[in-house]
């Protein structure tokens, strides 16, 4: 029970972490129609940036530095790249940003080096929130939880509130009506791109610590955080935020479970004794393959429900 | 930076070749080097190539074999066999008599198979793998070769070291490892090495994770908990172990962390102050094992390449011990013919940096050379990455220790 009851706050610590991420990313990919392949490039960026500028004037302005720059970055990636192949097609974007991951990958590299940063949780944050079953819950992450739920906020009254977010949902849902009515959709999309980078590096600023900061990590939030926003549906907040939490705890329980799929199939009497690769298949715990599970959650909705979940438009 | 000047270093090599130079390189002895140099191992590939431009620099100064000088030649690999096999095509077509290759036992197992290969069809233009890092131990058992010569323990050897290691008080052990060749192998001999070592210890947890694919570590963290062990024996390494540390440490789980590899380049600065007297690795040297054994000259090694603008330490004496035996080889040899070098180099016996006694062993081509393990501490004369903490010794397995029997068959040239 208790393991189930951590779990639960662990899986929603991680799943937070994804929104933050995924959350700039739905909007861009909603609006463009481009995944931008950059995204957690960017978010790598943000880390670095917070690392850089935290050693400078401490770690809760660089909270606010470091996102804005990343957003002044995906402005200018907007404005002087983006803008000019978006008349070649999807496709021409959609190569744009793979190569953009590269670049940012050895720039990364050339400027910072190849080894992990000393990127460290302030000292005024490390201590142990509570206790959970003998388990601490450290205060970092229930800072995490909060900026996050911070943000999801001030997202929502954003785009719900205000004139500027009522354009943006126009755009986002009829691109060619509000263009016809004389929005400046061009304008919207820098702001959108922007805003999302804003976000990835606000989630590097806060995953930089809480994870480690190296050239690596890039790659590894980068698929997760497609599966997400795929997972969740075109065009759509809120299923990007009930996929993030959905795959934080999906992953999180993964790794607790310790059956395989023959522990299912044992109550029905089955049973398997030779050794071949279908018995290895089955005797295969849960946990061992649980990174895997979102990615097969995203080929059946891909296949049974191409819009994603909460989806407004199909892919 | 140094990338930079690789690049440029490469790039320089390949033109100077195709252009054809007279080439003052006709006197060198050219070592081919191929590891990931690009992608997310170079950190170590850039390392380990340091590592090699020191040492070849310090050996060129001593004089060099047969008078003449090394000329290292790095190719990128990628951490990919069909790259690799493309340098190494690129190597024989130049006449490169020695290829050296650290990174990854896929890479490794792929090279020793076409080098045998192309050895056999070209016997004038052999080439010679000098191993210094790819560890699975079936390179040297199965799959054993006359022209394979591995520089490093095998993880066997290093199982052993580790769970020698291990404090008698210790009783319950967690196994965590990646799911791929290495970690696998990890497991099986740290659990072989368990029941003849150990008997007394309890394995309460043994998992395989996906390797690089984990970015939350807490519900490990929450099994391992769960499983009242004292100790988490791992293999994992980068990313992999560092996050679990760190996540541990944060969620105030109090288990040591005896690790195989966590003195890998990068390691101690993500873990930092983590790993106080709780993290503990098995390695081929560190800057306080010639403190410990009283070897100035070792500890200048160390000291020097620390103050030559490098910002990790130096940990790779067994690249050293390579170097030297490659070139006293030659030297007996008389000729950098990769026959006549494989054949000197077989059963050398030599004392390393350190004076410990280390044993090139004719039957598997297997370097027997000790192990040493130590604790992250704060007690330490020199720490590691400018951390303030550094790994002090607490065991040693000498190389007799290490001597471990071999199922090679080894098909020897006519």
């Amino acid at each position: 029970m208790e393991i189930v009851l951590v779990s639960l706050l662990n899986g929603l610590v991680y799943g937070m972490l994804l929104f933050m991420l995924a959350s700039g990313l739905t909007l861009i990919f909603s609006m463009m129609g481009v995944l931008n392949f950059a995204h957690a490039s960017i978010y790598m960026i943000g880390a670095y940036l917070a690392f850089t500028v935290s050693r400078l004037i401490g770690f809760f302005p660089a909270l606010i530095v470091a996102p804005i720059l990343c957003g002044l970055l995906g402005a200018a990636i907007e404005v002087w790249g983006l803008r000019r192949v978006h008349s070649n097609g999807h496709i021409a974007e959609l190569l744009f940003t793979f190569g953009l991951v590269f670049i940012i990958q050895r720039s990364v590299q050339m400027i910072w080096g190849m080894l992990p940063m000393a990127y460290r949780v302030p000292p005024s944050l490390e201590f142990s929130l509570f206790t959970f079953y003998g388990e601490h819950f450290p205060a970092y992450r229930g800072f995490m939880l909060l900026v996050s739920a911070g943000m999801l906020l001030a997202l929502w009254l954003l785009l719900k509130k205000t004139r500027v977010g009522m354009v943006i949902r126009a755009a986002l849902t009829h691109p060619q009506m509000a263009s016809a009515l004389g929005h400046n959709v061009p304008m919207v999309f820098t702001i959108v791109f922007a805003g999302g980078c804003m976000l990835a590096g606000l989630a590097g600023v806060i995953g930089g610590n809480y994870q480690t900061t190296e050239p690596g990590m890039a790659d590894a939030m980068g698929p997760i955080v497609f599966v997400v926003v795929v997972f969740g549906g075109l065009g759509s907040l809120l299923g990007c935020f009930i996929a993030s939490i959905l795959m934080g705890m999906i992953q999180t329980f993964a790794v607790v479970i310790n059956y395989s799929m023959l522990d299912l199939l044992k109550p029905l009497g089955v049973t398997l004794s030779d050794s071949n690769l279908f018995t290895e298949i089955m005797m295969m715990p849960v946990a061992r393959i649980g990174a895997l599970l979102p990615f097969v959650m995203m080929i059946v909705i891909l296949l049974f429900r191409p819009r994603g979940l909460l989806g407004t438009r199909d892919t | 930076m140094s990338c930079l000047r690789l690049i440029c270093y490469s790039f320089a090599v390949v033109c100077g070749l195709s252009a054809g130079w007279p080439a003052v390189a006709q006197e060198t002895i050219k070592l081919a080097y191929t590891d990931p140099f690009s992608g997310p191992f170079a950190s170590g590939g850039d390392e380990f190539l340091k590592n090699f431009q020191y040492i070849i620099a310090r050996k060129n100064a001593a004089g060099g074999p047969l008078g003449r000088k090394y000329e290292l030649v790095p190719f990128d690999d990628k951490l990919q066999p069909a790259e690799a096999l493309i340098a190494l095509k690129s190597m024989t077509d130049q006449n490169m008599p020695f290829v050296m290759h650290c990174t990854g036992s896929n890479v490794g197992a792929a090279l020793i198979d076409a080098v045998s290969k192309h050895n056999a069809r070209n016997p004038d233009n052999r080439i010679l793998y000098l191993n210094c890092g790819a560890l699975a131990t079936e390179l040297t058992n199965e799959q054993c070769d006359f022209w394979h010569f591995r520089f490093a323990g095998s993880v066997d050897m290093r199982a052993a070291a580790r769970i020698k290691s291990l404090p008698p008080d210790l009783k319950k052990v967690y196994l965590l490892n990646q799911d791929y060749l290495f970690g696998q192998s990890i497991q099986r001999d740290s659990k072989k090495w368990l029941a003849k070592l150990r008997p007394d210890i309890e394995i309460v947890g043994d998992e395989l994770m996906p390797f690089g694919k984990v970015q939350d570590f807490t519900p490990y963290v929450s099994k391992i908990k769960a499983s009242g062990a004292q100790s988490v024996v791992t293999g994992n390494y980068n990313r992999d172990l560092n996050l679990l540390i760190k996540t541990a440490v944060d969620s105030g789980l109090d288990v040591r962390f005896d690790t195989f590899l966590s003195h890998l380049i990068g390691g101690p600065t993500a873990i930092g102050a983590a790993g106080e007297n709780r993290l503990t690795s098995i390695m081929e040297f560190n800057s306080n094992v010639p403190v410990d054994l009283k070897v100035p000259a070792a500890e200048k090694f160390a000291t020097d390449w620390r103050s030559s603008g490098h910002d990790t330490d130096f940990s790779a004496l067994n690249f050293v011990t390579m170097i030297d035996m490659l070139t006293d080889a030659i030297n007996k040899a008389g000729s950098t013919d990769p026959l006549k070098v494989a054949l000197a180099l077989e059963d050398m016996h030599e004392k390393d940096l350190l004076g410990q006694e280390t044993i090139m062993r004719k039957e598997d081509h297997q370097l027997l050379m000790p192990y040493y393990a130590g604790v992250f501490s704060k007690d330490v004369k020199y720490d590691a990455e400018h951390t303030g903490f550094g790994w002090k010794n607490y065991m040693t397995a000498s190389a007799a220790d290490l001597t471990l029997p071999t199922i090679c068959k080894m098909k020897r040239p006519e």
